[in-house]
């Protein structure tokens, strides 16, 4: 009984506000705006989502999202794991300290200052560009920045740019679930894998990634996410095109469509939703 | 029972230090083919590092180890002709039970059918029929531990390394398994290599065993050996109950001086007018406390010059209210001269 009085703030919380506000929002898609008036039909109807689904550049903008979020994803994942790994295996006390202190430190500041000062490192005039510059290598930032589909007229125009801010950007979120999935690796079962005959490349493998996947995963969920809602990178580096963030944010503010914003909302949320489904089929959740 | 025996595990000299720690400390012993050896020591004794250099997870700083003549050091844990069965199980959680089992086949490339009749034989021998397809988190402590003997026999072994198997399990089941193993040891006539602090486990299962202090053996040999040739103040203070006597007591006793040792369960309880015989030791005294156990009772003698000895006895013909009423009787206590264990140096 006692449980239930201490629980029930937080379950208020949760069905009232949290659960709500979705409700209200999956409602909200489901009504539609009158073009003529410029104001919300409420009854229930298909059409946004039809409307939503018809136009070729909202479709454009679900693929360009989810593409880079799938890239933002898997490159942080590639670049976490490695740290994450020496984190739990190999650094001892001092160092495991100052990597956490590291990976944590950009999470205490300002999300908007840090992504305007990754403006002044990408600028043209930049810090990035002055560097290449004067390794010669301005040639090659050229080049990259000319290739359609990846670059722009500068990296802080482009989708570069975005890209390399978004994996800043969400890299901690993905470093923190993997360590401390590796963490939770008892020893014992790795020198487990290596009595029984296994190389460290099998033991790897077959025992310390499995376990370390569900935490891959986690973070996954995180930079995934994040990215696929996220309005603010694309709209302080990107070019013309739009992310699901912006279209949402443009929808519901100056056109006052709230209903295609709330339409396109639901698009991360399915995507998430199909995400965690193949991550089950997978056995991302076997050893939790 | 050494001469003629192959030795499976020799360590010469074998050391590892970590900084100043000496874990181990220029051990050398010979454990012999199909022996049921024993590590009895205190935590913190050398007994698991001894056990990790034969395993490979640990290397010497110092000495040399072969295993079956060859010299191992420097060799990783999967090069080597040992499984262990760990503390903790170390099961992989994320395999089910037959997986587990099947691991080091699955790492020798050992075809799927042969496998899977060999991990269905394992299970059987280790009395877990048809758990196959379980995760380890579904079983209970003991069945674990099972899964963890059956996984780290599946490869035949050369030597086998347990490194207090039985420390998570209650009493029952621990007696159960104590003989389990025994048998299963005896059947299958693989070299056991057995960590352990509990000395009655050491003495129930070993053919051989050593007692570890600080890094060194205190002693080696039979479990009768031990446990009636107690060599140091540890070794009798560590297996088994001892009584120590030393200084004047002990020159009074025995005459001649030095400290010695002697069991409990050897002393007997007379009263004060027995006469004194030639082959018996004896010494007077005051029961000061008595305490009541069921089988037997143990009672704490402050002796007339000094020290006190602690005496079992059966409770035989004894209830309890008999043997409670004596505390604060006077009784001389009585011993055979042979169970009198001189002790040298020792901690």
């Amino acid at each position: 009984m006692t449980l239930i009085l201490m629980l029930l703030p937080i379950l208020l919380w949760l069905g009232v506000v949290y659960l709500g506000s979705l409700s209200a929002m999956l409602t909200q898609s489901f009504f539609s705006l009158d073009g003529f008036s410029g104001r919300v039909i409420r009854e229930f109807t298909f059409r946004t989502y039809n409307q939503l689904l018809s136009d070729a550049s909202n479709l454009d903008i679900i693929l360009r999202t989810a593409g880079m979020a799938a890239a933002v994803t898997i490159t942080c994942a590639l670049i976490a794991f490695p740290l994450a790994y020496y984190m739990a295996r190999y650094a001892n006390y001092r160092m495991k300290g100052l990597l956490y202190l590291g990976v944590m430190l950009p999470l205490w500041s300002s999300y908007i200052v840090r992504v305007y000062s990754w403006r002044l490192i990408l600028a043209q005039e930049g810090i990035l560009t002055w560097f290449l510059n004067g390794l010669g290598l301005g040639g090659v930032l050229n080049w990259v920045l000319s290739i359609p589909g990846l670059g722009g007229s500068s990296l802080s125009f482009s989708y570069l740019g975005v890209f390399i801010v978004f994996v800043y950007i969400w890299l901690p979120y993905m470093i923190l679930p993997i360590n401390a999935a590796l963490e939770r690796v008892p020893k014992s079962v790795i020198e487990a894998s290596a009595d029984l005959g296994a190389r460290p490349g099998y033991t790897f493998r077959k025992v310390i990634l499995p376990l370390a996947f569900p935490g891959v995963v986690a973070g996954s969920i995180f930079t995934f996410s994040l990215t696929l809602g996220d309005y603010i990178i694309p709209s302080v580096f990107g070019n013309s095109s739009f992310y699901i963030g912006q279209a949402v944010y443009s929808h519901q503010g100056t056109a006052g469509n709230i209903p295609l914003a709330a339409a396109l909302t639901v698009v991360p949320i399915i995507i998430m939703g199909v995400y965690l489904l193949i991550a089950r089929r997978l056995g991302a959740f076997d050893a939790l | 029972m050494a001469e003629g025996k192959s030795i499976a595990v020799r360590f010469s000299n074998v050391s590892r230090h970590f900084g100043e720690v000496k874990a181990v400390d220029a051990v050398s012993l010979e454990l012999f083919d199909g022996e049921f050896f024993s590590m009895l020591g205190p935590s913190g004794s050398g007994k698991t590092t001894c056990l990790r250099l034969i395993a490979g997870f640990e290397q010497p700083t110092g000495g040399v180890i072969e295993l079956h003549g060859r010299n191992v050091v420097g060799i990783p844990p999967y090069e080597r002709d040992v499984n262990t069965v760990f503390q903790d199980y170390a099961l992989f959680p994320h395999m089910t039970v037959g997986d587990n089992v099947g691991y080091g086949l699955m790492i020798k490339r050992v075809p799927k059918k042969e496998r899977q009749e060999r991990v269905r034989d394992m299970l059987e021998l280790v009395q877990l029929p048809g758990l196959g397809d379980r995760k380890p988190s579904q079983l209970s402590g003991g069945q674990r531990q099972r899964v963890a003997l059956a996984r780290a026999l599946i490869n035949h072994p050369g030597v086998l390394l347990l490194d207090e198997p039985l420390g998570a399990l209650d009493l029952k089941l621990r007696q159960q398994m104590q003989i389990e193993l025994k048998s299963l040891q005896q059947r299958l006539g693989i070299t056991f290599v057995y960590v352990t602090h509990d000395q009655e486990e050491a003495l129930t299962m070993s053919d051989r065993l050593a007692v570890f202090n600080q890094g060194k053996i205190e002693q080696l040999g039979t479990p009768a050996e031990v446990y009636e040739r107690p060599q140091t103040e540890f070794v009798a203070g560590f297996v088994g109950i001892s009584n120590i006597i030393r200084g004047a007591a002990a020159q009074k006793i025995t005459g001649s001086g030095g400290a010695f040792s002697i069991r409990p369960e050897k002393i007997r309880i007379c009263s004060p007018e027995t006469p004194n015989t030639p082959e018996l030791f004896s010494e007077e005294g005051v029961i000061r406390d008595v305490i009541y156990l069921g089988m037997h009772t143990r009672y704490l003698v402050e002796l007339k010059d000094g020290g006190d000895l602690t005496v079992v006895e059966q409770n035989l013909q004894s209830t309890s209210m008999d043997v409670l009423a004596a505390k604060g009787r006077r009784v001389k206590l009585m011993w055979h001269k042979d169970f009198n264990r001189p002790i040298g140096g020792g901690a």
